[in-house]
């Protein structure tokens, strides 16, 4: 498992062996992560975690339950600061400016990285308060037809104003459940951050409500740097560039999506995409 | 997930096997109509042009397990490689019954006349790419890429047969012009003999896909590669 203890088996990697990345997917580095460790008090559950995340991309994180990639994932907008007990090591740059940095405003961080859950979760309040209200308390709108403006795009670019426009003042728990998660990632995106994280975002929709996150997901990535947690290899496959691997709280492999699916380096690998563990 | 998993392997394991008997009916074939020439027997020919329902049938029967292994169980990496892999051979195979038949035909047109000249290459022919052939579905079999890249090798043997074979029976035909005829039934079945050698040697690269991701088709390996590690 030679991957295993490579800092960065990713696209430099591919290039240090005499390839050369596809030029589409050698875009400038948004999130530098290098030797990353995580503990859960005494238990380390991210073990020298090294990794460049590229700007435009979806990166798509896979691997077992348990192996870390979720916990990976809250690492890079903190978080996981809130989970009393818990320790990091190493380097989290977003844009050269370290995400563990003693100065860095948390809130101002989470401002540009974005995050969608894997259970949708709307306020308890109208589909436009929904929207409204971190454009609000973030002070980001100065007047109401802003405001309005504002809902409607975020709206827009989560494909769903169409479905909502007629009924703004309604509650969001009306919602089904796909046009909840559309709403949640509308919500995400209202603060325009630069990254969108998105854990599991469709492990709880039915193949349809999924195929239009699937298809947004491809949308955003003009405008968005997409890094998605997933379980569901198929996914990963339709809808990332870039995928990593992940298994006991390492970095397996990390390589174009393509080349991870047909045909990967590491063996761990590809007994975890052929179904032969995990 | 290891009962479906199973399910994927044992569909898998049918899969190979019926490959593996494809080859072995086409190279059946390819060895009795060589043979069928050799002792001029018209029987053998006749029965070998009869039909190979046999080799068709488990031609669609391929095809079919493929189309539904991708399309039920989506496989990924190896496995996904192993069926567009056999896909491919599928086809190969199925041409080597079709050559077996126009080598047959070739041959009951050549036995219409005086032999030109002892057979001493196309029964050398024959063997090779029968050869090959064995080799590239025991290289699919046994995950053996030495011998799949012995098949590749073993190609230019038979090429330069062919042309040997091409050379000599021209002077034959200028020298003699009663045997233009049956000569280019000569050289229509050392072609055939050389596209069978040909089919053998996709299977071999299709075999080093497999076992490697690498493509080698078209003398890629050379090449530097730009879409690969």
């Amino acid at each position: 498992m030679t991957g295993a203890t490579r800092t960065v088996p990713s696209l430099s990697g591919v290039v240090a062996r005499g390839g050369q990345p596809p030029a589409s997917l050698d875009t400038p580095v948004k999130i530098d992560v290098d030797r990353l460790n995580f503990y859960y008090g005494e238990k380390r559950a991210l073990d020298g975690i090294s990794i460049q995340i590229r700007t435009n991309l979806v990166t798509a994180f896979i691997g077992p339950s348990g192996c870390g990639k979720s916990t990976f994932l809250r690492t890079l907008n903190r978080m996981n600061d809130i989970i009393p007990g818990t320790r990091v090591e190493g380097k989290v740059e977003i844009d050269g400016e370290a995400v563990y940095g003693s100065n860095l405003d948390v809130v101002a961080l989470r401002r540009r990285v974005g995050m969608v859950f894997q259970k949708s979760n709307p306020f308890p309040k109208s589909i436009f308060e929904n929207i409204a209200y971190g454009l609000r308390i973030n002070g980001l709108t100065r007047t109401k037809a802003e405001m309005a403006e504002r809902v409607e795009e975020s709206l827009r670019q989560a494909a769903i104003w169409e479905e909502v426009k007629d009924r703004l003042h309604d509650s969001a728990l009306a919602l089904s459940g796909g046009q909840q998660q559309r709403l949640c990632i509308a919500r995400a995106l209202a603060i325009r951050p630069e990254i969108l994280l998105m854990d599991e975002p469709a492990s709880a929709l039915d193949p349809i409500a999924t195929q239009r996150i699937e298809e947004l997901i491809y949308d955003l990535k003009k405008n968005y740097t997409i890094v998605i947690v997933t379980h569901n290899m198929q996914q990963a496959a339709r809808v990332s560039d870039l995928t990593a691997f992940f298994w006991l709280g390492r970095l397996v492999e990390f390589d174009r999506t393509d080349k991870i699916f047909t045909a990967p380096a590491e063996k761990l690998t590809e007994d975890y995409v052929t179904g032969r563990c995990g | 997930m290891e009962r479906v998993f199973r399910h994927f392997q044992d569909e898998l394991d049918q899969l190979k096997e019926r490959l593996l008997k494809m080859g072995g009916l086409a190279e059946e074939r390819v060895r009795e109509s060589v043979r069928a020439l050799i002792d001029r027997d018209h029987a053998a020919l006749d029965a070998i042009l009869r039909g190979d329902e046999p080799i068709n049938d488990l031609h669609m029967e391929v095809d079919d397990r493929c189309f539904k292994l991708l399309a039920l169980h989506q496989p990924m990496a190896a496995d996904l490689r192993v069926i567009v892999a056999a896909v491919k051979i599928n086809t190969d195979l199925e041409r080597v019954g079709d050559l077996a038949v126009n080598i047959a035909e070739a041959g009951k047109r050549y036995l219409q006349h005086a032999p030109v000249k002892p057979l001493i290459d196309i029964p050398r022919m024959g063997e090779l790419a029968q050869k090959m052939l064995r080799d590239a579905l025991d290289a699919f079999v046994r995950r053996d890429m030495p011998l799949a890249e012995a098949v590749l090798a073993a190609d230019d043997t038979l090429d330069a047969l062919k042309t040997q074979i091409f050379r000599e029976l021209l002077t034959y035909m200028l020298q003699r012009p009663e045997t233009i005829e049956p000569a280019l039934d000569l050289i229509l079945i050392s072609r055939h003999l050389e596209r069978i050698g040909d089919h053998a040697t996709n299977v071999a690269e299709d075999v080093i896909f497999i076992l490697s991701a690498k493509d080698v088709r078209h003398h890629q390996a050379d090449a530097p590669k730009s879409n690969d590690s």
